[in-house]
């Protein structure tokens, strides 16, 4: 297991460098560059050279890359001072160290993913499998129509309806806002809670759905029959031997969901006017800001590559087959 | 011996009765095409020490039958009537709690497939002590040592290292052992196994019917063996149900039964199977047609439509009427005793040689 946790590791580092070449030369390879676009309209040559210089452009770009990536691991110095490892640049258009930036907008998206989690995990994976347990019943019908309605709505059509009627009609809260949860945990709950109620309530709908489903097609293995074969009580069977089962296309989908949270969500942020990640890889977009493109971009597909292998040890631990093999 | 005393017509309650019986047994599933007549009209009787085979084609009823008998169908889309009694214990109006706790106990069940039969997530060992501490009030360790006595005596090597083994870590015949054993945990005194050799090799195959019928003899079970080779039947059960279309056709003595068969589809059955010392240039002659649908069973002898004797009936009554199946040794057809004895001579014994 160890080993195998390592190997993936390996291979994670190898894949995270891969991403990080891609997008580098993606964007050398665009057609416009930041150092004419901060020169503006009346720029001289020898402006934008020394734009150019400053921004360290006029080097080859192997080398460019070279720094990029090495600082990552040793950390760089730029003029305006040293830039320790984790580096991942200066920002061109702001001139922050762009891991700075990151940490700076980093707890908000983290503090959005955290609190849908846990919302839709325990909501929608619980009324998934209690609409499972009583299939046919009201309880089914309500959890499955519900869930059916609430799964197709998208965050920014019910994240404007809500904040239409408890923040803009009546006062009744404040607009959302990000208070530090180390800070004041009721102001950063009061703060959030209105955009991790909208996205929780998308999410716990797809994974009621999700949860039913599975039950049910486990509850009609053949060795949940046998489990009743020898007598063993239906919670007991639903809860031991449909359970363990049910829940590896539940993790799967997890995993996914996870990362893509906590790399940003640029719709959730636009839409509850908030400063996360996702705004942040807009940004770098919109300002062929290379240093904050690749450091948003390599944070994402960090987290995409942790939850993998996560996802791959929670397998293991659910599924004897997938740990010996 | 197993008692056959009763018409299908007519489930009397009073008579001898066996230790499981079964009278006039209806399973019914509402599917969204409509009505599935999966057993229609089912009566037979087995005896503590006795093994019952139940033959047929797929879909004939013979697993939806047992399933019934063990409490395991769908009871959201199924209905059943009739009567299911094991001991005198009538099975079809009790509870849930009580089928709980009869399951594993006083009957259990082995399965066909034992690769999807067992769980995967789950060591050998503790599926097998689950039902003895549940029905023995066992603690954990009586029931390991418990669990790893029967997988000593199903011929597991090594039981001790191998009662912390995952299913998949057994090969397919020491998986079936598994499963036999897991269902003699608390000595059922009726053991059901629906085709419990057809997924294994002959060789694993005739080991474990040997190792089933040697614990039948310590154990003095009642078996109740569902299959669809006769070759396996013939050494394995006392008496022999026949089944069609969720009816049965024909019953009678193991012996009986294949010597002198008495029903077209039994002929059918018998002469679609290959022998060993048969002429290799002499064809199987299958049974024409395929089985009829259980939604819209055909009117009147569910077989007629495959039968190849039905013009030697007078009139339409092949298609009209349904033939009883009379008590003790008997064939549910409308052929006189003297046509099934003429077309057998004649017709299908020179085919069995």
């Amino acid at each position: 297991m160890l080993q195998f946790i390592l190997r993936r590791l390996v291979g994670a580092v190898v894949t995270l460098f891969l991403i990080g070449a891609a997008t580098f030369f993606l964007f050398v390879a665009a057609p416009s560059d930041y150092a004419s676009l901060a020169c503006g309209r009346d720029c001289s040559p020898a402006r934008l050279e020394s734009i150019r210089e400053a921004l360290g452009l006029n080097l080859p770009v192997a080398q460019q890359f070279w720094d990029f990536m090495s600082g990552i691991v040793v950390g760089r110095d730029f003029p305006d001072g040293h830039c320790a490892a984790p580096c991942l640049g200066q920002s061109f258009y702001s001139g922050d160290f762009v891991w700075d930036t990151i940490m700076d907008r980093f707890p908000l998206t983290l503090s959005l993913t955290a609190g849908a989690i846990l919302v839709f995990l325990t909501i929608g994976i619980g009324a998934g499998m209690l609409a499972a347990y009583r299939r046919g019943s009201t309880v089914d019908k309500l959890a499955t129509g519900a869930s059916m309605v609430l799964s197709s709505f998208q965050i920014y059509f019910l994240g404007p309806i809500v904040l239409m009627i408890f923040v803009y009609s009546t006062g009744w809260v404040e607009s959302p806002k990000y208070v530090p949860f180390t800070e004041s945990p009721f102001g950063w709950l009061a703060g959030l809670w209105i955009p991790m109620v909208v996205m929780a309530t998308i999410f716990t709908a797809q994974y009621t759905r999700m949860a039913r489903a599975s039950m049910i097609e486990q509850l009609a293995e053949e060795h949940v029959r046998t489990a009743r074969a020898k007598g063993m009580g239906k919670k007991y069977v639903f809860f031991r031997y449909a359970w363990r089962g049910s829940l590896i296309p539940i993790v799967t989908v997890l995993g996914i969901d996870i990362s893509a949270l906590l790399g940003g969500g640029v719709v959730t942020e636009l839409t509850f006017s908030l400063q996360g990640i996702g705004r942040l890889a807009v940004d770098g977009a919109v300002n062929k800001d290379l240093p904050l493109t690749m450091g948003v971009m390599l944070f994402g597909a960090f987290f995409i590559l942790l939850l993998n292998i996560l996802v791959d040890i929670v397998y293991a631990w659910i599924d004897p087959r997938v740990r010996l093999s | 011996m197993t008692t056959l005393t009763k018409t299908e017509d007519a489930p009397a309650p009073t008579g001898p009765e066996g230790f499981l019986s079964v009278r006039d047994l209806k399973v019914r599933f509402s599917t969204e095409d409509g009505i599935v007549k999966a057993v229609d009209g089912l009566s037979f009787d087995v005896e503590r020490g006795r093994t019952l085979g139940i033959v047929g084609e797929s879909g004939s009823g013979k697993s939806v039958t047992n399933l019934t008998v063990l409490g395991l169908h769908s009871p959201r889309t199924t209905t059943i009537e009739g009567e299911i009694l094991l001991d005198g214990k009538e099975l079809v109006t009790a509870t849930e709690r009580e089928l709980e706790r009869l399951r594993g106990n006083k009957m259990a069940m082995i399965f066909q497939d034992p690769l999807t039969a067992l769980s995967p997530y789950y060591t050998v060992g503790r599926q097998l002590s689950e039902p003895y501490m549940k029905h023995r009030g066992a603690s954990k360790k009586e029931a390991k040592d418990r669990a790893i006595q029967m997988l000593e005596k199903v011929g597991i090597p090594q039981p001790k290292v191998r009662f912390d083994d995952y299913p998949h870590q057994f090969s397919g015949g020491m998986r079936q052992r598994a499963m036999i054993a897991m269902a003699l945990m608390c000595d059922p005194e009726l053991l059901i196994a629906d085709e419990p050799t057809t997924a294994l090799d002959v060789t694993v195959q005739a080991q474990i019917l040997d190792l089933l019928k040697d614990l039948q003899q310590e154990f003095g079970s009642a078996i109740v063996f569902i299959t669809h080779d006769l070759g396996v039947i013939s050494s394995m059960a006392d008496d022999l149900l026949v089944m069609y279309a969720g009816r049965a056709v024909e019953r009678g003595s193991v012996k009986e039964v294949l010597r002198s068969p008495k029903h077209p589809y039994t002929w059918g059955l018998l002469s679609s199977m290959p022998r060993l010392d048969g002429d290799i240039n002499q064809a199987l002659d299958p049974i024409p047609g395929s089985p009829p649908s259980l939604l819209n069973p055909p009117s009147g002898c569910p077989f007629h439509p495959r039968c190849a004797f039905k013009d030697q009936v007078a009139g339409d009554l092949c298609s009209q009427e349904r033939p009883t199946l009379a008590a003790g040794r008997a064939a549910a057809c409308h052929l006189t005793a003297e046509q099934k004895q003429t077309i057998f001579i004649d017709k299908i014994q020179p085919r069995l040689r």
